[in-house]
């Protein structure tokens, strides 16, 4: 059924406002890291390439990176401890370690992940990354709107 | 050592990023998948702000002949829209709805107190290892 657009419903600006700040904030920080890589030395911060490629073939600056992405959340977390939660229960073992097998196998088959993909080819208008970011997006939401309810995953 | 540095500085900024965001919480990048319920737009709030900057920085890159530290700006390799980048992006996609986390985040929640990460990572380790011995197979018949 359709209704009409009711102009004093402030839905979608009350959606958009409830962003919180620190959500901005944050995603301008991961935006800028990626910027200051490439800026810096030329690289892609694409957490997958590098977490594998560092396994692979090593390479000083790749652990640094990534250990800082460590450091740096405990440092996040250590100065805004009420950010610091997991607002969903344990999805238990044999759910964490299929969608830890799902995420290493196709990030690597499919070059990139919410980093490398997303931030970054976005960023530098790849078309290659636009469909992957469309193709892991409507994946993600098809389990945890429906697998996942159907695997009993507790919610 | 200019190199490490900055991808050290880079990284601190990176994982913070995740941290203040909400990205390192799994529950918070649900919210935002999971369409069956109350829906919560903040992720696009992360990858819009986080795109917005690296757009800006990316196109200014342009301008630059190399890197600060570094000889010159990789090449990197032009592919196509390719099976690979599909199948792989579905798989990726299918694996981040069921527990939430990608990489980035997974590895932050080693400094957050969150166990679960652990098993998340080690199977992440193995998936990743399964598809390169696979596409090795591949090659060689």
């Amino acid at each position: 059924m359709l209704t009409k657009l009711d102009p004093t419903s402030h839905w979608l600006a009350g959606q958009i406002a409830g962003i919180h700040l620190f959500t901005l904030a944050g995603g301008m920080a991961i935006g800028a890291a990626a910027v200051l890589l490439y800026h810096a030395i030329g690289r892609i911060a694409g957490v997958s390439g590098i977490f594998f490629t560092g396994m692979k073939e090593g390479g000083l600056w790749r652990w640094l990176f990534l250990g800082g992405i460590v450091v740096g959340a405990g440092l996040g977390a250590y100065l805004f401890p009420s950010l610091n939660i997991v607002s969903r229960p344990n999805p238990g073992i044999w759910i964490l370690t299929l969608s830890g097998l799902l995420v290493g196998w196709g990030t690597r088959q499919g070059g990139g992940c919410t980093s490398g993909h997303g931030v970054c080819g976005l960023g530098r208008l790849a078309q290659r990354s636009l469909v992957a970011v469309l193709v892991f997006m409507a994946a993600g939401i098809f389990t945890a709107s429906l697998l996942r309810h159907w695997l009993g995953v507790p919610t | 050592m200019k190199t490490n540095l900055s991808a050290l500085a880079a990284g601190l900024l990176f994982g913070m990023g995740l941290m203040l965001s909400g990205m390192s919480n799994p529950g918070e990048v649900l919210s935002f998948l999971d369409w069956s319920g109350v829906w919560s737009p903040d992720l696009i709030g992360v990858l819009g702000s986080a795109v917005l900057v690296s757009l800006i920085g990316f196109q200014l890159a342009r301008r630059k002949n190399k890197p600060w530290f570094e000889a010159e700006f990789p090449v990197l390799p032009m592919k196509s829209i390719d099976r690979p980048l599909l199948f792989g992006n579905l798989l990726f996609g299918l694996g981040w709805g069921l527990a939430g986390y990608c990489p980035g985040p997974a590895l932050a929640g080693l400094a957050l107190g969150n166990n679960e990460v652990l098993v998340f990572l080690v199977a992440m380790l193995a998936g990743g290892f399964l598809q390169q011995w696979w596409a090795r197979q591949r090659n060689n018949l």
